[in-house]
This record gives structure tokens, sequence and C-alpha cells, in this order.
């Protein structure tokens, strides 16, 4: 048997066939993603190619809306009620305006499982090589065909390993360890590849930090985030299916082929900020640390889980968000929100002066709410910070960890995370 | 063949430099949308392109969200063809499947304003300005196919299936 990585793996799988790297295949989905953003268009593909038929397997197709919700303009209204109407037709799972961010929501409810091919038409969609699967994003016309067909074409990818060893200080996390990899390859680095994550430094992060760090993927240019099964995935996936087997071959191979390996010691690792337009403008919190901000925004599906809200109400209990700057706290979903309430987390944000917003994208979709204005900073837990994206294209967005900018709410200028812990 | 002028950008142009979020509520209405075509990253590009100019960038051209309004408003604009020194994944193959022709090469040698005569099949890229000649890397069979028929959509309508 040829040594092969967790992607080749899935794709043999799913191909149906023995494959590697670089080979074209034409693979079965088992699982795909649309919002409300990019769905109105591979439903209309959808009924172009079939005339107005059925998908090939509705239970394998989830649909959520979460980039415009509730609806902030009739024409997003308009965009909910027509794939409303799809998905009753069709007998489809609708994630309707008050479930929260699709990705979570994929990861939370357990559609994801490792060993699957999964398809969204989001490009975070990778956020899932978490649970060992293999998720990518996708365009509206590939997902019309995919809904027709089930099945896409695939160039199996080249893997790039991650070897991530030791433990991180106090007050650096898994996003300053995806930033700081982002900044080392450059935007393009991992271009039609799969990253996968592995090594102790993995090994010790919980699933929601994981998640954080396949989420950002693609600002590598990755076609996946992936990280092989342990005992940390095998009890996330147990805590919501309890019958679940889970599949023996979820690994990369000791000798598997990889096209690069990247080391990186962990426990020398600074908080890490990405500064302007770019996601790979990485540089250490203290050489940006007093820059003025106007608005701070904690959620995303990069980081709007339940940790990243504690560590958040950790550093803000107490305080007050600096006069002068705004804080934007969005929990992911309706069950973290509603945790989050239990826990006393909410009652936190909202003493400090931050606004709580229902589970949503929020401002970084950049066309619905929580915008920025011209010559305005924004530091933000997201995933991009490009011209234009959370307002006007004046505007700024740095990149950091919830600690970074819950300390940068405190003070209204960035903020290294350790003053405050 | 195609002929048209060079309008010329730089590496990592990302779908929110194609087309901003702040226009998502124009994306029912893609004629709408287009006018704001590239306008983050050259805010005349949507006024001034003529039917047939090519988009020419360096590395990386597409990088960010899976938005497939991205490269339908740039066909719309009346492009007929990007040449880059590479594509961002998601763009590349959406860009194919809705018929968005894209050409790999090495685009130093082109400045804005050029003009230019392609040969998508070939892969030939002529600089009548500079008396120069470039060539692309290929693309497989079955992109080019999917490219000929006009996108994906039509190349299913026509195939019944897909093959690679």
């Amino acid at each position: 048997m040829e040594s092969k990585t967790l992607s080749e793996k899935i794709f043999s799988e799913k191909a149906g066939k023995s494959v590697k790297a670089g080979d074209f295949v034409f693979a079965e989905i088992d699982k795909a993603m649309i919002h409300d953003i990019t769905g109105p268009l591979a439903v209309k593909v959808f009924n172009e190619i079939t005339n107005q038929g059925k998908v090939w397997d509705a239970k394998k197709i989830v649909i959520a809306f979460d980039h415009q919700v509730p609806a902030d303009s009739i024409n997003a209204a308009e965009n909910h009620k027509l794939l409303r109407k799809f998905a009753e037709e069709q007998g489809i799972l609708n994630y309707d305006v008050y479930e929260g961010i699709a990705h979570q929501l994929m990861v939370e409810k357990g559609h994801v499982l490792p060993g699957m091919l999964v398809v969204g038409a989001d490009s975070h969609t990778c956020m899932y090589g978490a649970l060992s699967a293999f998720a990518t994003g996708i365009g509206s016309t590939d997902m019309g065909s995919v809904f027709a067909l089930g099945k896409l074409w695939f160039k199996v990818p080249e893997t790039i390993r991650f070897e991530l060893t030791g433990k991180l200080k106090r007050g650096v996390y898994s996003k300053d360890v995806i930033l700081k990899l982002i900044g080392m390859v450059g935007a393009d680095g991992a271009n039609y590849k799969a990253c996968e994550f592995g090594g102790d430094g993995v090994a010790r992060m919980s699933m929601s930090e994981r998640f954080t760090m396949t989420n950002m993927a693609i600002e590598m240019g990755g076609k996946t985030g992936i990280m092989e099964l342990d005992k940390v995935t095998e009890r996330y996936i147990k805590d919501i299916h309890e019958d679940y087997e889970i599949p023996d071959w979820v690994y990369s191979d000791e000798s598997a082929n990889y096209s690069q390996k990247i080391e990186l010691d962990l426990s020398e690792l600074e908080p890490q900020v990405a500064k302007p337009h770019r996601v790979d403008n990485v540089v250490s919190v203290e050489e940006v640390e007093g820059t003025k901000v106007d608005q701070v925004f904690i959620g995303s599906c990069t980081n709007g889980r339940y940790d990243d809200l504690r560590i958040s109400a950790q550093i803000l209990e107490g305080e007050s968000v600096a006069k002068g700057t705004r804080l934007i706290v969005i929990p992911a979903t309706r069950s973290i929100y509603r945790k989050a309430l239990n826990e006393g987390l909410i009652d936190i944000f909202v003493s400090a002066g931050a606004i709580v917003e229902f589970p949503s994208c929020g401002p970084c979709m950049g066309g619905s709410f929580g915008l920025i204005g011209s010559n305005e900073v924004s530091v933000s837990t997201s995933n991009r910070n490009f011209v234009g994206r959370q307002g006007s294209p004046e505007g700024k967005i740095y990149l950091a960890s919830p600690a970074t900018a819950s300390a940068t709410a405190i003070y209204g200028e960035i903020t290294d995370p350790r003053k405050v812990l | 063949m195609e002929k048209g002028r060079a309008w010329k950008f730089g590496d990592n142009i990302s779908t929110d430099h194609i087309t901003p979020g702040r226009y998502y509520h124009l994306r029912s209405n893609l004629p709408e949308l287009a006018k704001h075509v590239m306008e983050d990253a050259d805010p005349e590009f949507a006024k001034n392109v003529r039917e047939g100019d090519f988009i020419v960038a360096g590395e990386n051209f597409g990088m960010g969200s899976s938005r497939e309004h991205a490269p339908l408003v740039i066909k719309l604009s009346g492009v007929s063809a990007v040449i880059a020194k590479s594509f961002a994944r998601i763009f590349y193959r959406n860009s194919i499947n809705i018929g968005l022709p894209l050409l790999i090469a090495d685009t130093d040698k082109i400045d804005a304003g050029d003009e230019l005569e392609v040969d998508l099949g070939k892969g030939i890229i002529k600089n009548i300005t500079k008396n120069a000649e470039i060539r692309a890397k290929p693309l497989p069979d079955f992109m080019l196919k999917i490219i000929e028929s006009g996108g994906l959509l039509n190349y299913l309508k026509k195939e019944g299936d897909l093959k690679v």
C-alpha cells in the first residue's frame, strides 16, 4: 500500500480508487452547505441544470442564513424567502435567521464527521477540517451542479504539513498561531494545497482553538485546513453522536508525501496582529501597540465560540470600554449565545459598554451592520482585513485574538492582552 | 482571437476589490453590480473598460471569498480574459465554471494600455504595442471544453454529466 496523506485518503475513498496528489478526480460529496449570500445563485444554477428537478440527496444539504440576518434590506428578505421555499420544496434542513453562523452550525450540530468530503459555498468551509474531514469552499455554479449530481471534480491537492511544538505562553492563543503561520507562508503560500496542522502543539488545543486555525487556512490560499483525528476530536464527536463509530483510517501515513514541512515552536510566540490590508501582513502586537481604535469586533466563524467569549469576558469583567471606542460582541450561534447568557458573560459585556448582537456574521461581511467609516480603525477577531471588508474602503482593519481585542477595547488603542490578564 | 487593451493590476487582488461587500444588496442585479467592478482596485475601471479588454495582474488574483459574483461581473463588464501570474483557487474554478477565460502567464512584460491579441485555445498572448509574444500555461482539456461551452451550466446541459 502506498503511503498517503489524510487528504489523499479521503479523495481515494470518495473517488472509489487509489489517488494521489495531482490526480483529477470526480468525487462523491457527503455534505453540501449554502448560505444566504451564495445560496440564491446556486439554486438558480441548479434549477437551470435540472429544469426545477429534485436535488440528489436532500439529507446531505444544509441551508443556513447568517450574512444578512435578520434581513437588513428588502433584497435580503427576498433572498431568504427564495431559499426557505427551496428548502421546503426539496425537504432540505434550513437554519433560519435566528440560528447563527453556518460554519459553526455545521460542526456544532454534527453535520461534519471524520473522513467526509464536504463542500460549502463559502471560502471558510475549510474550517471543518479540524474534524478530520476534507472541507473546501466552492462557488455557486459548482454548488448548483453538486445539488444536481452529488459529485464534483477536484484536483487532489498536495499537502503542507505544519508541525507545531511546545506550549503557548499565557495570553497567546491559536489565533496568534494561525496569524503567525499566514505571515510566514504568505497569502498565496499554500495556494491549491491542503494545510495539515499537527504536532503536540495541536494535540494540546481544544476543538474551539483548532477551528480557529483551520478556518483561516484559506487566508494562505489553502484548499482546506485539516487535522488528524485524536482523543479531543473523538470526544467532541461523541458528545454530539453518542453511538458514532470513529473510522480507523483518518490519519496521514507516517511516510506520507508532503510538498513542504513547516515547523513552529509555540513556546516562543508572542500575541500577533495582521495589519491592514492583508492577512499576511503580520507583526507582534508590540509593534502596533498604542494605535488608536474606533471599533472592536469580537465574533465571527473564526473567533465567536464560547471559549472566545469566555476569554473576552474574563478580561472585560468589571472594566469599561474606552470612551470613543465601540465594542461589538457577537456569539457565533444561538446555543453559544444561550450558554454565554446562562454563564453571565453577556451581562459582563453589556455592563462594560459593549453592544451584544444576535448570532450572525456581523461586521465581517462588510455590507450589513456594524460598519466603519473612512479613516476609522477596527480591531477584529474575524479572518479578513482587505480594503473595504468592514465598510469604507478608507477604513483600516487589524486582525487579532479575542484577548487582544478585549484589552484593546478597554484602552481604546491596540494593547497587549498580557497587560490586563 | 480576442483583441483589446490591458488593464494592469498588482498582486493579491481580492474578491473584495472586485465586488466590495458594501454593494452586496445589488447581487441579484448583476448589471448594477457590474458598475462597481474592480472599484476598490481602480475606481475608474468600470467607467472606462471596453468590450474585449483584458485584466492583467500579478500573483494570486481573486483571493478571498467564494462569491461567484466576482468573475460574473468581470465577464459582464466585457473583459475577454484575465491574465495573471497565478490565481486563487476558488476564483479560478468559478471563472472556468461561468465561462470567463483565464490565462496563467508571466505578465511583467505587459503594461497598462498595451494592445493585446490573445489566442485562448493555444494560450498565446501577442503584445502588439511591444511586439512581443508570451506563452500561457495550457488549460487541462476538460476545463477548455467547459469554457468553450460557455461555462459548466451549458456544458452539463449539453453533455448531461461531467467527465474528468
